[in-house]
């Protein structure tokens, strides 16, 4: 075989991993150039992380070959990784909270008994000078906002001496500016000789940082092109295997009137932190009111609130159902809610966590809102079943049948599941936080369809978003939250992103100077906040 | 590539397994109580020198030989049973009961005591209803204290029931010096020899039949509440999420209480099995570690009830079987304890088995050798 003069830094070839009968990774080859940004981008569930974590030695290829600087190697564990120059940042750090960034950098490498924490300190400040960090190594973990933990796992590998760096999905939950330094540090770590993959589904962001783009779809190999010479249309088109338009169809609200009327609603949490502030506004029948800001702004509170699972400190939450009569909706729980009859659904953000029970089937699942109903001890689970083959068949949920519990299922057939439900019930009010969040762009489209249909029956929807792009195409009027204040709430046929940009950012100087008096740590609660929404969709239009 | 040693070399890996059906899972456990059964008795054949078809043969005569010792594993087997059943309901609601032992101690504790001084006074028909009501009242009593303050100040309830175990203990020690019989011979004896008041009346001169009975009616009960009832969903929802049972509009706190309740009062029962159906005396050894075991039992059965006798069947025909051999062979009676741990020991590994297999890979050796920074 001819020696290439410079072997490229990792090539896969035809490298298989199965899991059961489901092949994550069919056939792939890679390869990574030295000095070299190369994005793997794809849908979730196309095997990007797989094919990763057998880089990093969590899994073990079935069949293929791994070729590190022009030598066949195996891969075992993390640390035959770590010997061969290969370090991963995971999307859930791995870091111990009551450790500072020094300890956790050190941590399970081997050392003298004694060791020397100053000269550990000197390198680490000088890795940090190096490539542009910004990193204290005397501060504790759970001091840290998520960007500055992410510093703490980016210089634990290098530290390690790695020189090929494996990103998974860095940016998920960055805010734009600090996406920006991120990208920064990486363009330094290139100039300096490393190689560097980053996983991604942000089309945007690949444009951006990457030299050559790897396409990955369903677990095979699709392509890899140069950054340059394509577009975010090509891709797209790659990543789906089909072209699609991704146009949202939207319909004039029809007859709307008040629904939902929330009054000075103020919220805290556990901690005694005030978390939505004085909330008031109208959600009306027949229209989508979209919820933006910043990842952690009170959106989950404002529902939850609504729900009867949150309770406030001070303020009204009204309904006025389709007959006009006003029931009083404050301080009241789920179960009282239920009995006062009112059709209210609820998407909740932690699927599994809240919406769902992960270990029972369809059939129980569908139960959850409604195993009260009918007299007696018993339940009946015949309407249940109905219910879950009709959702099945109605939105293609893909699932071996009703009796799998649906922790089984993939995110974007969980989700069908639990929108299903809650839309079966007809709700009067139909409330979604992050309703596509981990779904391929047809699923989707197909929340979104489900959604307007609501609409047009006259429910009234309330879904928060993080993609700003959707929300101004879906949605008839936006509210954004900011620090737990109604910053704003505008048209969505007339806003723009930037306004909508401008209107999540603006509450927080002025929030958290009123906040720093009441309770000193709100600051750091609001620079871990994650602004997922104030960046480009991931799902790639224009 | 120079310098590198190559060559291949075999490695172990740990695959999920993705093809287990219920067949094949009964195949593993069926090969792991064989190889649990064969490694008993080589452990018992290397310590008395017998040959170990008469080691089998005892065992085998130790639990079933005679009809009185048929009826003696049944009984065992029961009681068993019912504790593990009792656990089921708080199991499933993930909350970890591990205070069975006490909640039978007090169980026994409350049946000797109704025996003792209402005995004289009612008919049998009338005791033998007072003994279950007050049995689970006491069993109740104990799971209700760790219930409480789990619903609602979310103390840990796997170390409070646990204590309570302890306290149990210590009440079961005063009452056994306030009931002593004969004095001075520190135990209580047997109750009511002569009348046998309240102890469990015999169906068609089976002593135990009762027992059978009353244990099967349980199972029974609990699983139809744990499958069919609107309490045994709630249960298993706030099991799996406190978030989700109050999205769900169950009331959380409730559903705890309520829950252990019925559990503890079912091992409350257990207790009253024990006393007024098997031995008729109380001593801080009543519950003997069952109410551990029957933890065991009930996961490896997966709550699944025919499970549950199968497994605490194996596990009581062994342990019956090996109190023989330590008479036959002068052991003593921790030969018991040995076997049973053999036995777990293969049940457990079985479970690894169903969920995972192993797997070996041909690699290059020297590759991964990197050069280390």
């Amino acid at each position: 075989m001819a020696v290439q003069t410079q072997p490229a830094a990792i090539e896969l070839k035809n490298v298989t991993k199965r899991f059961g009968e489901v092949v994550a990774n069919d056939r792939i080859n890679l390869t990574l150039r030295k000095g070299e940004i190369l994005s793997i981008l794809g849908e979730n569930g196309s095997g990007k992380t797989t094919l990763m974590n057998m880089l990093s030695g969590i899994y073990f290829p079935d069949e293929g070959e791994i070729i590190v600087n022009g030598q066949e190697v195996t891969i075992r564990s993390p640390k035959d990784a770590f010997a061969l120059g290969i370090g991963m940042i995971h999307q859930h750090f791995k870091l111990i909270n009551i450790l500072t960034a020094a300890q956790n950098i050190i941590l399970g490498l081997d050392g003298p008994a004694q060791l020397d924490m100053k000269k550990i300190r000197e390198d680490i400040k000088a890795l940090a000078d190096q490539y542009g960090f910004e990193l204290d190594p005397d501060r504790k973990i759970y001091d840290m906002s998520v960007s500055e933990k992410q510093t703490v796992e980016i210089v634990k590998v290098l530290y390690r001496g790695a020189d090929i760096l494996i990103l998974d999905e860095p940016t998920a939950v960055l805010t734009p500016q600090e996406t920006e330094r991120l990208f920064q540090v990486l363009r330094n770590m290139k100039k300096d000789g490393k190689s560097i993959i980053i996983i991604t589904h942000k089309l945007n962001e690949v444009m951006e940082i990457s030299d050559r783009v790897t396409v990955l779809r369903r677990g095979q190999y699709i392509d890899t092109v140069e950054t340059a010479s394509t577009d975010e249309n090509q891709l797209t088109e790659m990543m789906v295997g089909e072209h699609i338009t991704l146009d949202i169809e939207r319909t004039e609200p029809v007859d709307p009137h008040r629904r939902i009327d929330v009054r000075g609603l103020t919220v805290r949490n556990r901690e005694g932190l005030k978390v939505l502030d004085n909330v008031s506004f109208v959600a009306k029948s027949g229209e989508i009111l979209g919820i933006a800001g910043i990842s952690g702004s009170g959106q989950k509170e404002l529902l939850e609130s609504i729900a009867g699972l949150q309770p406030g400190e001070s303020g009204q939450i009204l309904y006025k159902d389709p007959q006009g009569n006003v029931e009083e909706l404050t301080q009241k729980t789920a179960k009282q809610i239920y009995d006062m009859n009112i059709r209210l659904s609820f998407v909740p953000e932690d699927r599994l966590g809240m919406g769902l029970v992960g270990d029972m089937d369809l059939t129980g699942n569908m139960m959850v809102r409604s195993y009260k109903k009918g007299k007696g001890f018993f339940v009946n689970r015949r309407q249940p079943r109905e219910l879950a083959e009709d959702i099945v068949n109605r939105l293609d949920v893909v699932t071996p049948g009703i009796t799998t519990p649906v922790r089984n299922l993939s995110g974007g057939n969980v989700q069908k599941v639990l929108v299903g439900r809650e839309i079966a019930a007809s709700p009067a009010v139909l409330m979604v936080a992050y309703p596509v969040r981990g779904l391929d762009i047809n699923s989707a489209f197909a929340i979104y369809r489900l959604l307007n249909e609501q609409k047009e029956k006259g429910a009234a929807v309330l879904c928060v978003g993080e993609d700003l792009d959707v929300l101004i195409q879906l949605c008839d009027r936006i509210l954004v939250l900011s620090e737990g204040c109604v910053s704003g709430i505008v048209d969505a046929r007339k806003t723009t992103k930037e306004e909508l940009g401008l209107l999540m950012t603006s509450g927080r100087k002025k929030a958290s100077r009123e906040t720093v008096k009441e309770n000193p740590q709100n600051g750091a609660v609001s620079t871990g906040a994650a602004a997922a929404g104030s960046k480009e969709a991931g799902h790639g239009r224009d | 590539m120079a310098g590198t040693k190559t060559g291949t070399k075999n490695v172990l890996h740990m695959v999920r397994r993705s093809d287990m059906n219920r067949g094949k899972a009964l195949v593993i456990r069926l090969i792991a109580v064989l190889l649990s059964l064969s490694v008993c008795a080589l452990v018992i054949v290397a310590i008395t020198g017998e040959n170990p078809l008469s080691v089998y043969s005892g065992i085998a005569a130790g639990a079933v030989g005679t009809s009185r010792r048929v009826w003696v594993t049944i009984r065992e087997i029961a009681v068993l049973l019912i504790i593990a059943v009792g656990l089921t309901p708080a199991f499933r609601m993930r909350f970890w009961n591990l205070g069975a032992e006490g909640q039978i101690l007090i169980g026994g504790a409350a049946t000797a005591a109704v025996m003792i001084y209402l005995g004289p006074v009612f008919q049998d028909w009338l005791l033998f209803i007072i003994i279950l009501a007050v049995s689970m009242a006491a069993g109740m009593l104990w799971g209700l204290l760790p219930a409480v303050f789990k619903a609602y100040f979310n103390t840990n309830e796997t170390l409070f029931t646990l204590m309570m175990n302890y306290v149990a203990m210590q009440i079961v020690t005063f009452f056994v010096v306030l009931w002593e019989k004969p004095k001075g011979s520190n135990t209580v004896g047997v109750i009511n020899q002569t009348g046998k008041e309240g102890w469990f009346p015999q169906i068609a001169g089976q002593q135990y039949l009762v027992n059978v009975i009353l244990v099967t009616v349980v199972t029974i009960l609990v699983f139809v509440y744990m499958k069919y009832s609107k309490q045994g969903y709630e249960l298993s929802v706030v099991g799996e999420s406190y978030d989700t049972a109050r999205y769900a509009g169950i009331d959380v706190k409730h559903v705890i209480i309520r829950t252990m309740l019925i559990s503890s009062a079912v091992c409350g029962l257990a207790g009253a099995i024990i006393v007024a159906g098997a031995s008729h005396t109380i001593s801080t050894s009543t519950a003997g570690g069952r109410g551990f075991t029957a933890v065991i039992v009930a996961w490896l059965a997966q709550f699944h009830p025919v499970a549950m006798i199968a497994t605490s069947g194996i596990l009581v025909f062994m342990q019956q079987g090996a109190i023989q051999i330590a008479t036959q062979y002068g052991l003593n009676e921790n030969a018991s304890d040995i076997i049973t741990g053999i036995i777990l020991f293969f049940l457990v590994g079985a479970e690894f088995f169903i969920r995972y297999r192993l797997e070996l890979t041909k690699v290059e050796t020297g590759s991964a050798v990197g050069e280390n920074k």
